[in-house]
């Protein structure tokens, strides 16, 4: 079933900014990615030293009153890092848009959607309550009393509200003066894919006419890690660290947690024609399922997995065969890439005639909420560019892992239209694809 | 648009300070109960305010099937109550799912087909069990300077917490479970956008079901704030009533000029929305149907609501506009009225550019005796208001004055009020962010 209504209307890409671990510049992180650099170091943000994954995928050298201007930095200095990666990321996608000066937008047709993750909690503060707060007597338990005399003394009105998953929309809403229908969604690591997907049909639906969307997110603080190491989910190769996350290599022991933030401007086709607008691409179909399986496993024949992308590619009006590039998920977690792997398999009828297939989380590290939006903007320039960033750190074949993952170069390729594709703990299954058209 | 599919709504399903199930909650309003009491969920004695609005005691486990009580170990309680809020709509809509099948409560087989079958359902930031997690951090801290040992937590701290831990706080889990639970495999949203949450996914799922890429979604919200460090945050963002602890039913006023706080609640609801004809099909009793969704967003303070309430009037303006229906139409709006003052005045300054010259608006504002829950209490107001249109009553709304509203808003102030009610708008805003919403409802008729 196609989600097109009636009226046509189509939604293309405009701009595009990020942060990332590689960089804050479209094109210097572009280049790093197909030099197959990485971006993946020891931990800094906390001492982590002891942790079973002692590294991370952080952004660096994040100035970000020089990123946003001083005057733009001000008024947003109490926003959380997550909200100023988005801060930074929208500015640059908005001002590669020519949004300024174009023309006289209608700021009540202009909304923001993101898939942003929840600001880092003070961890040092709420740990202090915990520990105040405890009352060892009687085997141990915790006295609120106690531990709401600390809270009060530590906790702070802007960190509280900074956490509020919905503050980095709503920061970059405040930056764009925004109006339009603004939202957040947090679909664990399809969210910013999904976002996309959302604010195309917004579009497409006439509720908007340009939609800011992507994604930004960090989870790199003590009580994220800590999670994901409790689920035994990253890698834990502190040994070798800038080669630990190797998608669809058969020594894959884990993601690497990364951080950062990606935009892309979306804007209604005949918008941007009539303001001369150069577009980047449009976003030509979107597919979204659920697994309805397991908590904590992806459904063994990814299920859900198939009918996202097969969905995205109808909604696109295309055949699997039209699919030229396919940006993985790619977790480089055991089960992750042996199923996406299957599931691909699945919808294209066999390895021969699948297409080639890459994961940038090889580099990248994974975004969390913000991965998907980074994964569109690359097969965005992987359009523009007519080559394919690689799979890195691809030494050793799994049987269970049997397609062309552009293993360790990048590779030339005249390609028009890409594939996406994002999941999530839970079982949330997202799936973009995107067409090059003429601007 | 032409040829739009029109959706319709056909079971409520909340958790509420009055109980669990939709008839709970009418009750509760109708007879003007409170929901406000004493916390009891943990010693609330250090806190400004002991008072909260939590809902009695259930047990999750008696709204899932048998084969998955052993999940209930990793839900958080806004994942408990968005489960039970689930049963309770599928339920309330007589449909058939998984659900009900797995817990032998139908002859036949499901009636709806799992994949076209989505779910849209807002969440919060869902705050960890303080208990457990301190129980854990503790084990690294020093309890003289209450310096925390990341060496030693890293080492052998966190091996203390239970390896699924993370998934008990991942808002998209409230999402996934009942998808799970009752095999909803199309389209699954998490809206995060606080207390505007469960418009934005009400109005997304009525989205997703007109464009085609679902034929019945569940969607609403669901939160607990009731635990020490949600009441806290809002505490220290100071939104929480003080000063009405022997005195709960008068604690929050929303609309008041002397109101000075909101009461932390939790709670939840899922609404089944469907299309008309799907819902026809099946022959499903139709309370009303969703005609129109607005959102807007606007802040001009981190630190004080905007004092035009800008967000509010758009998100009224286009809900009103998608669904072709003038304000002078409209016949009950229910506003979200948290009792904080200036986010009131804010609310009624939009309100007012909204509709205009019209005043004296029947209208309900419900947080004065449910609380306010969060992602979920949107949720609340939008079933209420379809109760509303649904039985002709407007109920009264406690402790709200319309005296106070310069004459823009008409509440039922101690008995309900019988009203024929053909149009309904609902509206919510998020108090930390910019997000507002709107969903107007138009009474059925076959």
């Amino acid at each position: 079933m196609s989600n097109r209504p009636l009226s046509k209307r189509r939604t293309v890409i405009t701009g595009i900014g990020w942060v990332t671990p590689l960089g804050h510049e479209i094109e210097t992180v572009w280049k790093r990615l197909l030099a197959g650099e990485s971006g993946v170091r020891k931990t800094t943000h906390f001492d982590a030293s002891t942790f079973p994954s002692q590294f991370s995928s952080q952004v660096k050298d994040f100035d970000f009153a020089a990123l946003l201007g001083d005057e733009l930095a001000k008024r947003h200095e109490t926003a959380s890092l997550n909200s100023k990666f988005a801060l930074v990321a929208a500015k640059n996608a908005w001002q590669c848009a020519e949004m300024d000066g174009a023309l006289a937008l209608d700021k009540t047709r202009v909304g923001v959607y993101l898939g942003g993750g929840e600001g880092p909690l003070d961890f040092e503060s709420v740990a202090a309550a915990a520990i105040g707060g405890w009352d060892s007597n009687d085997g141990g338990s915790l006295n609120s009393v106690k531990w709401a005399e600390v809270a009060r003394e530590r906790l702070t009105h802007m960190m509280e509200l900074e956490q509020d998953p919905n503050l980095a929309a709503s920061h970059v809403a405040v930056l764009l003066g925004a109006e339009g229908p603004s939202f957040n969604t947090l679909t664990a690591c399809a969210a910013s894919t999904q976002a996309i997907g959302e604010a195309t049909s917004i579009i497409r639906r006439g509720d908007a006419d340009v939609m800011i969307s992507g994604g930004a997110h960090s989870m790199i603080h003590p009580l994220g890690v800590t999670g994901f190491n409790r689920l035994t989910a990253l890698s834990t190769r502190n040994d070798s660290v800038e080669s630990a996350s190797r998608p669809f290599d058969r020594t894959r022991d884990g993601f690497v947690l990364g951080e950062g933030a990606a935009i892309v401007i979306l804007e209604e086709y005949e918008h941007a024609k009539a303001r001369g607008a150069k577009i980047l691409a449009e976003v030509a179909g979107y597919g979204s399922t659920a697994d309805a399986f397991r908590i904590t496993d992806i459904h063994d024949q990814g299920r859900g997995a198939v009918a996202a992308m097969r969905l995205a590619i109808e909604d696109a009006g295309l055949q699997p065969t039209d699919i030229e590039y396919i940006n993985a998920h790619g977790t480089s977690t055991e089960e992750n890439d042996k199923i996406e792997t299957l599931a691909i398999r699945s919808l294209f009828g066999g390895t021969k005639s699948a297409p080639p297939v890459s994961s940038i989380k090889s580099m990248m590290g994974h975004l969390i909420a913000a991965a998907g939006a980074t994964e569109l903007i690359t097969c965005v320039l992987a359009l523009r560019d007519g080559i394919l960033p690689p799979t890195m750190n691809y030494q050793t074949p799994d049987p269970n892992c049997d397609l062309d993952y552009i293993p360790n170069e990048p590779r030339k390729a005249a390609i028009k239209t890409a594939l996406s594709n994002s999941f999530g703990f839970g079982g949330q299954n997202d799936t973009l694809v995107i067409r090059k058209i003429k601007g | 648009m032409t040829n739009e599919r029109r959706v319709v709504i056909t079971g409520c399903g909340v958790a509420t300070p009055f109980g669990i199930g939709v008839e709970s909650l009418w009750d509760g309003l109708i007879s003007g109960k409170s929901g406000i009491r004493k916390i009891e969920a943990y010693d609330p004695g250090g806190f400004d305010s002991v008072l909260g609005a939590e809902v009695p005691e259930f047990k999750s486990r008696d709204y899932i099937p048998k084969n998955y009580r052993k999940s209930v170990k990793v839900m958080a309680r806004d994942i408990e109550l968005a489960v039970a809020c689930a049963y309770e709509a599928v339920k309330d809509a007589a449909l058939v799912t998984k659900c009900i099948v797995d817990r032998d409560e139908s002859d036949g087989p499901v009636t709806i087909c799992p994949t076209r079958f989505g779910a849209n359902i807002g969440a919060g930031l869902i705050c960890a069990d303080i208990q457990e997690l301190a129980g854990s951090l503790q084990t690294s801290g020093n309890h003289e300077t209450l310096e925390f040992d990341f060496k030693q937590w890293g080492q052998e701290g966190m091996t203390t917490l239970t390896p699924l831990w993370l998934l008990k706080f991942l808002p998209n889990m409230l999402g996934c479970h009942v998808t799970i639970v009752h095999d909803a495999q199309a389209p699954s949203n998490t809206i995060t956008c606080g207390e505007a949450s469960s418009h934005l996914a009400v109005g997304e799922g009525f989205r997703t079901i007109a464009r085609g890429a679902a034929d019945v979604c569940i969607c609403g919200g669901a939160e607990s704030k009731m635990n020490p460090m949600s009441v806290m945050r809002q505490q220290v963002m100071g939104r929480i009533v003080s000063g009405h602890d022997d005195t709960p039913e008068a604690a929050c006023k929303p609309f008041s000029h002397d109101s000075d706080g909101m009461v932390a609640g939790e709670g939840g609801g899922l609404l089944i929305l469907e299309e008309l004809e799907s819902a026809k099909a099946r022959g499903a009793r139709i309370y009303c149907e969703v005609v129109g969704f607005g959102a807007a967003s606007k802040i001009t303070s981190w630190h004080a609501p905007d004092p035009s309430g800008r967000a509010v009037s758009l998100a009224l303006k286009n809900a009103l506009a998608d669904a072709k229906i003038s304000p002078e139409k409209v016949d009950l709006l229910c506003a979200m009225g948290s009792g904080i003052c200036g986010f009131d005045d804010s609310e009624l300054a939009g309100i007012r550019t909204a509709f205009g010259d019209r005043k004296n608006i029947p209208a309900m504002a419900i947080k004065g005796s449910v609380g306010m829950g969060g992602a979920g209490c949107g949720s609340i107001d939008l079933a209420s208001t379809t109760m509303a249109m649904h039985h002709n009553t407007i109920p009264s709304s406690k402790n709200a004055a319309s005296s106070q509203t310069d004459g823009l808003l008409q509440f039922a102030e101690n008995d309900p009020v019988d009203a024929r009610i053909d149009v309904a708008v609902s509206q919510a805003y998020s108090l930390s962010g910019a997000q507002t919403a709107a969903v107007v409802l138009r009474r059925y008729e076959a």
